[in-house]
């Protein structure tokens, strides 16, 4: 599935092909490696999954437009209660700030626009690069947590 | 993860087990709209047995929503979990459609 790197201490690195049938075990995987106390149990299960699924499938569908010579690196890092992750696809990239607003009355019924709201509505900081190839989701989890190394694909 | 479609007298009850996804959209999609070119026009999709959506799915859900209503049917949702209902919420979905407890509750009446 995807191709490893070798991980810095307390990161995971994985870089994975544009196929949307490998967003669920990638997204898997790094939720596998991600443990932390039960009180963040749903705060890193279900946001901190959300925002990683839409951002590799952002980076899958419209950032590499589903080229399946282009690649989506991934990196992970959790540092003092940090918990970071940086989707790079391999596209031109794109301008966030003109991404409108689904949910205001003539986009509700859009079927599509929902990935990156949905991105910073739950985690705590989603930043992109200036080509807009590259975002950073940030997760702040009070009591810290572990991210477990060895990564294996 | 995978579909199951049941029939409930005049009602397509899709029930869908894992992940509704980006990877799986489509089927669910192609699975729907069969069923409405053969003439159905009352659907449930619930959500009892499902761990997550994503913002695809909640999209295929907006378009098979549109499909239904112009053949002149409907499309009830059920049984959405704490975490997905936060999802329609959060995106303002949950007032776009019609969302029951459960199956049954969705089924009823229909």
């Amino acid at each position: 599935m995807a191709a490893e790197r070798i991980p810095q201490e307390q990161d995971l690195v994985l870089e994975l092909p544009t196929d949307i049938r490998s967003i669920e075990h990638a997204v898997d995987y790094v939720m596998r490696r991600c443990r932390n106390c039960s009180e963040q149990e749903r705060r890193l299960d279900f946001n901190f999954r959300v925002g990683l699924t839409e951002a590799l499938s952002n980076a899958m569908l419209y950032g590499n437009s589903r080229d399946p010579s282009k690649r989506v690196l991934v990196e992970v890092a959790l540092q003092g209660g940090r918990l970071e992750a940086r989707v790079t696809d391999q596209g031109v990239g794109f301008d966030p700030t003109i991404v409108p607003d689904p949910t205001s009355p003539e986009n509700l019924a859009k079927p599509c626009g929902r990935g990156l709201f949905l991105m910073r509505q739950l985690l705590d900081e989603v930043s992109y690069n200036d080509q807009g190839n590259q975002v950073t989701l940030v997760l702040r989890l009070q009591s810290g947590g572990i991210l477990e190394g060895g990564v294996q694909a | 993860m995978g579909f199951e479609v049941t029939q409930n007298g005049e009602v397509t009850l899709v029930e869908v087990e894992g992940q509704l996804i980006v990877g799986n959209r489509q089927e669910l999609k192609q699975q729907v709209l069969e069923q409405l070119e053969g003439g159905d026009k009352k659907f449930v999709i619930d959500f009892a047995k499902t761990g997550y959506i994503d913002s695809s799915g909640l999209g295929v859900l907006v378009s098979l929503s549109k499909k239904i209503r112009e053949q002149g049917g409907e499309l009830r949702l059920s049984s959405l979990n704490e975490d997905l209902r936060t999802l329609f919420e959060l995106t303002k979905l949950d007032t776009l459609f019609r969302i029951a407890d459960t199956k049954e509750q969705a089924l009823e009446g229909f």
